[in-house]
């Protein structure tokens, strides 16, 4: 199994009375809460915590892209992840990812991303997510109805840019460009690793099936929310006739590992409580602009409120809360994964066979942890709890979907070093 | 099947007051679009607001008395498909001309609604032979950052049914889900409409019509709900200013965005009366 250390960067001084005083953490964010002093030390820190973790073993280290958000500050995760790339040796960069359908020409994707993987001897991996309505549609402006059309565009430009080994002409739908040719080229042939994080739509399904592309499940909400919708992505592959590799999946988790879980109750609450209190402190009005979901899955949720409806009738209820905001209800649904070290293998363990994931994403900082904590969060998780669980599935499969970096030899002497 | 959809939605709006109105299919770039007309007379088209035209109204009804009202669906709204074709504005213009000139109303009156408005008033300027005279009720087309209109595509949920008409129970009414509809596809298609809108007109709503209003030279009225909570009323006296055809000016007393749901009959009298 791979053990991915993932950052959010989020704003760590957000005021006490936030939930009250600022209508939501993203897009209206009052920009006068910024204080770029302290954004120069909360980027510094991050950064540290990141090249940390790679020093620590994990596998990747990942990044990822908001706007206007106040709980994930890189508007630019291809800025951070190229600092990272000349500062770690070993580690995956997983730029998680870069929404394909804001840049037009996506030119400037393909191009950073092979700068990236050039500067790093291979260590890329490419993200491309549509992009949240927050993001795309309300940040940047993106017509909601032409996101996806664009979105697939998009990847399909960025793959071709890649491969092809002759200047050509793209001729789509949003992007017509008459000479296409990004240099410098990547590293890796044909072309980095494509991940696509997604919300449980079974198009997005498909097409990271049929496209061979890994399918990650990213949500705060942890590893009960996300048991339907990896089942039910389980369920397509298989229908879909394609080889149930754990690898082609990838799920986020957020991680709180002490030496007792009465000590990781203690350490872990207030950060905890900071994120699912005032980061997710997001105004409905900017979550569903009319066409950012398809028909097909206006369809399938309409279906599914219905069904849950007649549950609720019948005495049942949904069985996970996401609204929970306290520390016991985090930790209760399961958002944050609390406990010894043992406790958490067992639990990740558990978790990553009933999902079938092979590619792990841990958030080992979140809310306002410091960078003490968050070090220790990180060392104790590389120490104690990733050795017992870094051997799931690799008896078994083959990680198709992985980073080929350059061989040793062949790097500089400082990426060598 | 959609088609079927639409005779059997005219079929279902019988009583209430009103008679249905004759359903027949238009193809706009080969894909079909639902026509509803009533009434003898001249031609008098109707291009509805945001949500599109889910159900007959009064408002027309009363229009129907002395003239053949006609209101094609765009495509994406209600009993019409083929938004997800359209991707510029020129596809736009083009589907409304091919729209109006299909559902036989080339050189008639044309009311157009809102976000229609934003449409048909290119449309009259493109070509000055289409609309012979125009009626824009609260139209879309134009923005001012220090006057902006309200942005109908970041509302809470539910929160949009309030703002369109002055008395939200009218609004939905109009939007209320007939029994012997399937209400995932009735969901499907009030959201798909609300799409297509966006689709034209996201994020501003400003499609660039502030430099060819001077095209526009049929007469037009401006017909504003008194109590409109989505488009200032400032943006009346810019379409009348910038319009270099005759232009006038109507309030309706308590209406709001919508104000031919709001106030059918006076929205009805200050059209027929511009129309004489």
């Amino acid at each position: 199994m791979k053990l991915m250390w993932f950052h959010l960067m989020p704003y760590t001084e957000l005021p006490e009375d936030f939930r009250t005083r600022s209508p939501s953490v993203w897009i209206d964010i009052d920009p006068k809460l910024f204080d770029p002093a302290r954004g120069h030390l909360m980027y510094n820190d991050f950064m540290d915590e990141l090249e940390y973790a790679a020093e620590c073993g994990f596998d990747a280290i990942c990044v990822n892209e908001h706007h206007a958000n106040g709980y994930g500050q890189m508007p630019s995760p291809n800025l951070i992840a190229a600092s990272l790339a000349r500062n770690t040796q070993k580690s995956a960069l997983c730029i998680m990812g870069n929404s394909v359908a804001l840049y037009n020409p996506p030119t400037r994707v393909a191009e950073e991303m092979a700068m990236i993987d050039c500067i790093s001897g291979g260590r890329v991996i490419a993200g491309f997510p549509v992009g949240s309505p927050q993001d795309t549609c309300f940040a940047y402006g993106q017509n909601p109805s032409m996101l996806r059309q664009r979105y697939y565009e998009g990847i399909d430009f960025i793959r071709q840019a890649w491969t092809r080994d002759e200047v050509f002409a793209f001729d789509g739908r949003f992007n017509q460009q008459r000479y296409v040719n990004v240099w410098p080229r990547p590293v890796q042939k044909p072309h980095p690793p494509i991940w696509i994080p997604g919300g449980g739509s079974v198009e997005t399904w498909h097409y990271c099936a049929e496209q061979d592309y890994v399918y990650c499940f990213l949500s705060y909400f942890g590893y009960k929310v996300a048991r339907e919708q990896m089942h039910g992505y389980w369920a397509e592959i298989r229908r879909l006739g394609k080889e149930p590799n754990p690898y082609r999946a990838g799920f986020l988790q957020f991680v709180g590992v002490a030496e007792t879980r009465a000590e990781a109750m203690k350490l872990y609450r207030e950060p905890a409580e900071y994120f699912y209190g005032r980061c997710l402190h997001v105004d409905p009005r900017w979550v569903v602009p009319p066409g950012y979901m398809t028909e097909a899955t206006i369809r399938a949720r309409v279906e599914s409120q219905m069904q849950i409806a007649a549950k609720v009738s019948a005495g049942g209820g949904p069985s996970v809360n996401q609204n929970a905001t306290d520390f016991e209800g985090i930790v209760d649904n399961g958002y944050v994964l609390v406990g010894s070290p043992d406790e958490v293998a067992e639990k990740l363990r558990e978790v990553a066979l009933d999902l079938g994931v092979g590619h792990l994403m841990l958030l080992l900082q979140f809310g306002n942890m410091n960078k003490d904590l968050t070090k220790y969060n990180t060392k104790l998780f590389a120490e104690r709890v990733m050795p017992q669980i870094k051997d799931l599935f690799d008896d078994q499969w083959e990680d198709k979907w992985w980073i080929k970096p350059m061989p040793r030899a062949q790097l500089s002497s400082k990426a060598a070093a | 099947m959609v088609d079927q959809a639409n005779a059997a939605r005219a079929a279902q709006l019988e009583g209430g007051g009103m008679s249905k109105p004759e359903a027949s299919t238009i193809l706009v770039n080969g894909l079909p679009c639902r026509v509803w007309a009533k009434g003898e007379g001249a031609p008098l088209g109707y291009l509805p607001g945001i949500g599109g035209l889910p159900r007959w109204t009064p408002f027309l009804d009363q229009l129907a008395a002395t003239r053949r009202v006609i209101a094609p669906s765009l495509p994406g709204f209600p009993g019409g498909i083929g938004h997800d074709h359209l991707d510029t504005h020129f596809d736009w213009l083009l589907a409304t001309h091919d729209l109006l000139t299909a559902a036989g109303l080339a050189g008639a009156d044309v009311i157009a609604s809102s976000v229609s408005g934003a449409l048909a008033a290119d449309a009259a300027g493109v070509w000055p032979l289409l609309i012979k005279r125009l009626v824009l009720i609260a139209p879309f087309g134009l923005f001012d950052a220090s006057d902006p209109p309200t942005d109908i595509w970041a509302q809470r949920p539910g929160h949009l049914n309030g703002l369109l008409c002055n008395d939200t129970q009218t609004y939905k009414d109009f939007v209320a889900q007939p029994d012997s509809v399937d209400a995932i596809e009735w969901k499907v298609e009030q959201m798909r409409a609300q799409e297509t809108s966006a689709r034209f007109l996201f994020p501003l709503g400003n499609t660039g019509l502030a430099k060819r209003l001077r095209r526009i030279t049929c007469s037009t009225l401006l017909l504003w709900g008194e109590r409109d909570r989505v488009m200032p009323f400032t943006y009346a006296e810019r379409f009348a200013s910038g319009i270099a055809g005759k232009s006038e000016i109507v309030k309706i007393a308590t209406a709001g965005h919508l104000a031919e749901l709001d106030a059918p009959t006076s929205a009805a009298d200050a059209v027929l009366t511009f129309l004489q």
